[in-house]
């Protein structure tokens, strides 16, 4: 295969990963590089690389629109990126200590948690008292709800910044967004509302990766050839499947998704196992 | 400046961002693409060529644009945390200019690494 029919394939591919990222609510670079790996024989290392890389152009992207819409939360964001930032300088820096069949074998793991973790978006829960800290920090906030604004308080700071510190050394262990992490910190832990969850961690997500970034590229997995059509692909996929979000019931659609990210998420473990074994 | 004029700007500078990175990489990729059409890639083994900026002066001329894209994506969130912490300074609000400064230097630590 020539480069042209390469570059080609990889970009149908990461096109179809960020359309499927953006409908099952995974985004398209946790689908991304198991599709470079198991189908098209890339390096983890590169595939990381290159995902990383379209995390932050989707997660810029959507968050755009949010940040407009006043969904996001500007400054729980703003503190939470303190421990997701660290946590992905830390998970960057362990990439080149852990074998890439190890990362294969996480990575599956996680996917397979993300994918299942999908289908399960859990019920609001009714607003409660304010942690002192959150007022302290201001972090209370409102968002725009159907019969007008809707006040919310933060609870339980301590234990949903930790959580972002894992979710940030996951980013940057495997190159990947983590944002079903950082919903469970956000909507789980502190109690946001989860449309404010989703948003501020779709606006802290290119944040994160950023921190990662930096790290990525002097260890030199972020390759330009292997990166353009992977970020190219994803970003037109994830908006193509936002807008069809926007529009669809798409329930039975979501099911059949989860169920082919978690055949890749256990095929990806299979292969670090053999792997790590020769 | 309120905070939802605030949001308005950041949510216009990822916009941009994010399009001129995009428009960058595509016509680097499309340099690269007529150049190189016809070479096998070999993405299979990792063997780190390109590492650290410095790279950008070795590279051949398309990949190094598409390099130069994909460094003004990884620059837009960054952008972002430079905006909030202007906006932040002028609404004097100090925990979250001492927050957002914090931010900003683990995210200038990691890029610092790349010029390595």
């Amino acid at each position: 295969m020539d480069v042209l029919a390469f570059s080609l394939a990889v970009f149908s591919a990461s096109l179809l990963a960020g359309f499927l990222g953006a409908l099952t609510g995974l985004g398209g670079g946790v689908i991304v590089t198991p599709v470079l790996t198991l189908l098209l024989n890339v390096d983890i290392h590169y595939a990381m690389g290159a995902s990383l890389v379209s995390v932050i152009a989707t997660s810029s992207g959507a968050a755009a629109a949010y940040v407009k819409e006043g969904f996001a939360n500007v400054r729980v964001g703003m503190f939470l990126e303190i421990a997701t930032t660290l946590g992905a300088v830390a998970g960057a820096h362990l990439t080149a200590l852990v074998p890439g069949s190890g990362l294969a074998i996480l990575f599956g793991a996680v996917l397979l948690y993300s994918a299942w973790h999908s289908l399960n978006a859990p019920p609001d829960h009714p607003d409660g008292p304010t942690d002192p800290l959150a007022a302290r920090l201001r972090l209370n906030g409102s968002y725009p709800g159907p019969g007008g604004t809707v006040q919310y308080h933060v609870q339980r700071v301590k234990a949903g910044f930790s959580l972002m510190f894992s979710a940030g050394v996951l980013s940057g262990l495997l190159g990947i967004g983590s944002g079903a992490m950082k919903v469970i910190a956000m909507d789980q832990f502190m109690r946001i509302p989860f449309k404010v969850s989703t948003t501020t961690s779709n606006f802290m997500i290119g944040v994160t990766a950023a921190a990662s970034a930096g790290i990525y590229l002097s260890h030199g997995y972020i390759e330009p050839g292997l990166a353009m059509p992977v970020m190219l692909g994803v970003l037109t996929g994830s908006l193509a499947g936002a807008r069809l979000l926007a529009g669809a019931h798409i329930k039975a659609l979501r099911l059949v998704f989860a169920g082919v990210i978690g055949l890749l998420a256990i095929e990806m473990i299979y292969n670090g196992i053999r792997g790590g074994m020769q | 400046m309120t905070d939802s004029r605030l949001d308005q700007i950041i949510g216009n500078l990822l916009r941009v961002g994010v399009v001129t990175a995009a428009a960058v990489v595509a016509w680097g990729g499309a340099r690269y693409l007529l150049r190189t059409g016809q070479t096998r890639p070999d993405y299979h083994a990792f063997h780190p060529e390109v590492r650290g900026l410095h790279s950008l002066g070795v590279l051949p001329l398309p990949q190094a644009i598409i390099m130069i894209g994909l460094l003004i994506l990884i620059a837009t969130p960054v952008a972002r945390v430079v905006f909030s912490l202007v906006a932040f300074a002028m609404e004097r609000d100090r925990a979250y200019v001492v927050i957002t400064l914090i931010v900003l230097v683990v995210l200038l630590y990691s890029l610092g690494t790349s010029w390595l």
